[in-house]
């Protein structure tokens, strides 16, 4: 059996983009942290993919982590980022784990849609609360460190800092994480519930954790959105902000935790890009690719990879 | 005693809505077990089309009373021809994927729909407002209504007898039920099941668009039209039963007067109405009011 290099691999990348971090020009580090925050919530997806899920409602945890962060800093008079982080986890794992509860029972396309229809009331909730901005949202507080506040532009520095550490740290875990018994216990639930159960595991109990992770990792990814852009709005909970989720969990494929963080950096510089040639065919340039892929390669850009490796 | 009127009137006028929108929805999963995303999309197009052709037809001073034939052509042809474009231009290749792969496939459909859309009509909103002005109101019980907003109940009406015959007393609709029951066991028997595929999806297609087009005079149509729709019509038609068109009548009735209700006595769970007897209903039924509950996977 080949050793697993995966986590030393994850490892370099992490401290080598800690590194480059300082010297890379200001909007490839935007960029880049917008696509680990993205990543974070991916890799949420991932827990719930492997699990035979798909939610379309991711965005409602990437909001309330997004949210959290604001308000701590807008209404309690927080400024330091892990703080502001934690707020969101808090918060996305009370109201995780009671829907959670409800949606546990659901498979399939109930679950894909009633995952969509929670995230649509929030989105309604805040286009319409006024003390939280309504549609056009609020400004996040400019973060502090556990209690060092860099000066200028540097704080963007320290916040891709943290995005890296936080989503290959994730990356590291997760990577393990599927290796375990909980992990496997997934691709049962995904295959054949009723042997799972038989087996003497509840699938319900598999699948509220998963459900439960996913949405602190997607708070987690929605809280460093937040401070890099310094700005939250009610579009983070949106039907688009999951669906992008979804096509980056496609893009990449379920393989490996490394497949989601690259197809997170590959989808945002593609973004980049086509929406500044063409702002108006975005989304029939998302649905064009989705449809390559689910009949191409089903098992994403990751399983060329394989395919090559196997060449080789 | 008015505020109950105006609840049950303003319930049905909404249900009668949504259950053109949800009746499309769940006769094409009935039938092709698709849960179409871009269902919203085809209802965005009917109002595009039913707007544009109304903006046309006022800006040549045309009697009145075409309009209305005018809206329901506009959605006849819009909704078949998009419908027929996505079946056999796209569906066709992806039938017997899993449910969730098609339910990613027509949500791919419903992101090149939504910017198709503002490539062809621009983002301006349009507003025909002239079809729902022009019918005047009616006064029942001591409080007036929209003419326009009755008679759409009674298209509805119209839309539902119209389903419930074709379904149960023509040939064609046993044939559907057939390809219902067991779509191999029906193939079997020498049933045309492709074409069954096609028109049914041409039919769901065309109900989204009708029910867009008949709403077009009453709202301002404007992009992103579609999406709360389909996320509303699947909230009835899994409180009804997935697939179940009687299913589709029943959630619109329940959600519709529910909705109503909250509007005019407790507006701020208006939101919340709506999923909280949806969750209702399914935490006694899981499998919705209508519909038979399946085997569980061995």
């Amino acid at each position: 059996m080949l050793r697993d290099r995966s986590t030393l691999a994850l490892a370099i990348v992490m401290v080598a983009l800690v590194v480059a971090g300082p010297f890379l020009p200001a909007w490839l580090r935007f960029v880049g942290t917008v696509a680990l925050a993205n990543a974070l919530a991916v890799l949420g997806l991932l827990l719930l993919i492997r699990t035979g899920l798909v939610s379309f409602g991711q965005g409602l945890y990437y909001c309330i982590g997004g949210y959290a962060a604001g308000v701590g800093g807008k209404d309690l008079g927080l400024t330091d980022a892990f703080a502001l982080l934690a707020l969101g986890i808090v918060a996305s794992g009370i109201i995780s784990a009671i829907l959670g509860l409800l949606l546990c029972r659901y498979r399939e396309i109930f679950f894909a849609m009633f995952s969509m229809a929670f995230s649509m009331i929030l989105y309604g909730l805040l286009s319409k609360s006024q003390k939280l901005g309504s549609t056009d949202g609020f400004n996040v507080v400019t973060p502090t460190f556990l209690g060092y506040a860099p000066d200028g532009a540097n704080v963007k520095v320290w916040v891709f800092g943290l995005a890296v550490v936080l989503a290959f740290g994730v990356g590291i875990v997760l990577h393990q994480h599927l290796r375990s018994g909980m992990g496997y216990a997934s691709e049962a639930v995904r295959d054949n519930e009723i042997r799972v159960e038989y087996l003497g595991v509840s699938a319900q109990y598999v699948v509220w954790w998963k459900y439960v992770l996913a949405a602190v990792l997607a708070a987690l990814g929605g809280g460093i959105q937040a401070l890099a852009s310094g700005h939250v709005g009610p579009e983070m909970a949106y039907w688009t902000t999951s669906g992008e989720f979804v096509f980056i969990a496609l893009l990449g494929g379920t393989a490996h935790v490394g497949a989601i963080i690259s197809a997170a950096v590959i989808f945002e510089f593609i973004k980049t890009w086509v929406t500044q040639i063409s702002p108006y065919t975005w989304q029939m340039f998302l649905g064009i690719v989705l449809l390559v892929i689910i009949m191409f390669l089903p098992k994403g850009l990751w399983s060329l990879l394989a395919r090559m490796r196997r060449a080789s | 005693m008015q505020t109950l009127i105006a609840i049950v009137v303003d319930g049905v006028i909404y249900a009668s809505w949504l259950f053109i929108v949800a009746a499309g929805l769940t006769l094409v999963y009935g039938v092709m077990r698709i849960l179409n995303l871009a269902h919203g999309s085809l209802y965005a197009i009917g109002a595009y089309a039913g707007a544009s052709a109304v903006v046309w037809y006022f800006a040549r001073n045309y009697p009145v009373a075409g309009s209305y034939a005018l809206l329901v052509i506009a959605a006849i042809v819009s909704g078949a021809l998009v419908g027929l474009l996505v079946e056999r231009g796209l569906l066709r290749l992806m039938y017997g994927r899993d449910e969730v792969v098609m339910v990613l496939v027509t949500y791919g459909v419903l992101l090149i729909l939504e910017d198709a859309i503002k490539l062809v009509f621009g983002v301006e909103a349009y507003t025909a407002f002239q079809p729902y002005e022009k019918m005047g109101r009616t006064s029942i019980g001591g409080m007036t209504f929209a003419t326009y907003d009755l008679a759409l109940v009674a298209v509805s009406i119209v839309v539902a007898l119209a389903l419930w015959w074709g379904v149960n007393r023509t040939k064609q609709g046993k044939l559907l039920l057939a390809v219902i029951a067991d779509r191999e066991m029906a193939t079997a028997l020498g049933i045309n099941v492709t074409r069954v595929f096609i028109v049914t999806f041409v039919i769901g297609s065309v109900l989204g668009a009708l029910a867009g087009a008949l709403t077009a005079p009453a709202i301002a149509v404007a992009p992103g039209l579609g999406v709360e729709v389909i996320v509303l019509a699947f909230a009835v038609v899994v409180t009804g039963g997935l697939g179940s068109i009687e299913g589709a009548l029943v959630g619109a009735l329940i959600i519709g007067i529910a909705r109503a209700a909250a509007v005019h006595l407790w507006p701020q769970v208006e939101l919340f109405v709506i999923y909280g007897v949806m969750a209702l209903v399914l935490a006694v039924r899981p499998q919705g009011l209508f519909a038979r509950a399946g085997a569980r996977k061995i």
